[in-house]
């Protein structure tokens, strides 16, 4: 028995299917994870992200902690309620974990960070934060749901307070605010537009309730996993975790090297790989034959050396299988997977393969 | 519930077997695994003509979660597959008894119906599984 999070019996009585999720008891789907991803694609869908453990920061210093804590820099933050993705690096340059950072004000952050890591996430933030002075507050009795599709905005602002509707509205893309109970971010890990929101448990009983009688799709753990491939937004422990650089995972438009003179942990060891040769590819990789690619399975490049893949699945919109792959240094746009004893035939394509409805890649070719 | 249909053998391993006339068995995968292994995207059939042993890979079914093998309950020789398969592997979602069968072979010996399960065994065995 895992944890639960409160929607955990609207889950049930939707008659999703329950795994294991990093210790949550998580819904994987409600009968067909197909059709919940095109949900998103096409209408809105809803999911329970509650698991993820929320983290406030507070004190004098918060802004110059996280500028050490994190390889992102905040002094791209510059409004309130802005947010910045980042990863968190250990003296290595291994990634602990990925997060995003919103500007709640001069002295106080909000990230949110994976529920799998928290235990080890909480700990490492901790300890850094003790010569800051930084007070570290898990905010683990609010939930959260996130509310992602084209339509999922227009369907979702009844539930928000009537007097913050206007603003919840005119929020841009990666940015937040507070609306009375709610904290409101125009975030998600999709490809689509939508919210997230943030809330004390109990109330968010009656979102989820009214998400779902004004016809948004209850969406499991399984289409957000092919909805945030698809967007080619990576998933920690499958695409990168403390054995390897984000510079070999596709991120290093997430670290900041200017100023030279911020020393955020894990930068020698960045700057050693920034340069190599040998630093590793990381691409999206589409199947030119029928499969389905999967994670781990060895990418032989002819002549060149071999990779992996690090997720891989049927992606719902092309109608094909996709993958995020870690490659050998090289210049090549071909190569062959592995799967059950035969090399089939992959094109390395450029990411996103979908993002706000459209496929983007070239698929014949 | 998952259906179980009253004239088909089943294995452990959630493969069905149905009995045709003139000696030639048809399967395919039960509805208990088309749940379990949620929205299918690709089937990988054997050639026609192939031979295969009991216990040995016959197919395998990928779903949006996971690959997975099936094997064959019998001992005998692929006749004919299911092609269709290859466009619409969703047919064993939507119909596992009837449009999304996988192989038909013909048995290499008399099918021994004591190796096999009776619904209600089979029924039995999965309600002990979700115990």
């Amino acid at each position: 028995m895992g944890s639960k999070t409160i929607l955990f019996e609207k889950h049930n009585e939707a008659g999703a299917r329950i795994i294991d999720f990093g210790g949550w008891d998580m819904p994987l789907h409600y009968g067909s994870q197909k059709q919940e991803h095109q949900a998103v694609r096409q209408n809105a869908g809803v999911f329970d992200v509650s698991h993820m453990t929320i983290i406030d920061l507070s004190g004098e210093y918060v802004r110059a902690f996280l500028q050490y804590l994190v390889a992102n820099d905040v002094a791209k933050l510059q409004d309130f309620g802005k947010a910045l993705y980042s990863v968190m690096l250990n003296a290595d340059g291994g990634v602990i974990d990925d997060l995003i950072i919103y500007f709640i004000s001069d002295n106080n952050y909000r990230l949110v960070v994976n529920a799998a890591t928290r235990d080890k996430d909480l700990a490492w933030i901790k300890n850094q934060a003790k010569s800051f002075n930084v007070i570290v507050n898990e905010r683990d009795e609010l939930a959260m749901i996130a509310v992602q599709g084209p339509n999922a905005r227009q369907l979702a602002v009844d539930s928000i307070a009537v007097e913050h509707r206007d603003a919840v509205l005119a929020l841009r893309p990666f940015y937040s605010l507070k609306a009375g109970n709610m904290f409101i971010a125009r975030t998600g890990y999709t490809g689509e537009d939508g919210w997230e929101l943030c809330m004390p448990a109990a109330e968010a009983l009656e979102v989820w309730d009214q998400l779902i009688s004004r016809g948004v799709a209850p969406c499991g753990l399984g289409a957000r996993d092919t909805l945030r491939l698809e967007a080619a937004m990576n998933l920690y422990g499958a695409d990168m975790d403390e054995s390897v650089s984000p510079l070999e995972s596709g991120l290093n438009w997430t670290i900041s090297w200017e100023p030279i003179e911020r020393d955020f942990i894990g930068r020698a060891a960045l700057e050693k790989l920034r340069n190599s040769p040998d630093r590793r590819r990381f691409v999206g990789l589409l199947l030119q034959d029928k499969g389905v690619l999967r994670n781990h399975q060895k990418v032989v490049v002819q002549g060149i050396g071999e990779g992996e893949i690090t997720s891989g699945g049927f992606s719902p919109s092309i109608g094909r299988s996709i993958a995020l792959a870690r490659l050998p240094a090289g210049d090549y746009d071909r190569a062959t997977v592995e799967i059950r004893g035969k090399l089939l035939k992959v094109r390395i394509v450029k990411t996103p393969f979908v993002r706000n409805g459209k496929i983007k890649i070239d698929i014949e070719g | 519930m998952n259906e179980i249909p009253r004239d088909l053998f089943y294995t452990k391993e959630h493969e069905w077997l149905r009995c045709e006339d003139g000696g030639i068995v048809t399967i395919g995968i039960t509805d208990h695994a088309q749940a379990a292994l949620g929205d299918l995207v690709y089937v990988e059939l054997p050639e026609i003509g192939q031979d295969i042993d009991e216990a040995g890979e016959m197919a395998v079914v990928e779903s949006v979660k996971a690959a997975s093998d099936v094997y064959s309950p019998i001992s005998g020789r692929v006749l004919t597959v299911n092609e269709e398969l290859a466009d619409v592997p969703e047919k064993i979602n939507s119909d596992p008894y009837g449009d999304g069968w996988i192989v038909r072979m013909k048995p290499m010996n008399n099918i021994d119906e004591s190796r096999l399960m009776s619904p209600d065994s089979y029924q039995q065995f999965i309600n002990d599984l979700e115990d």
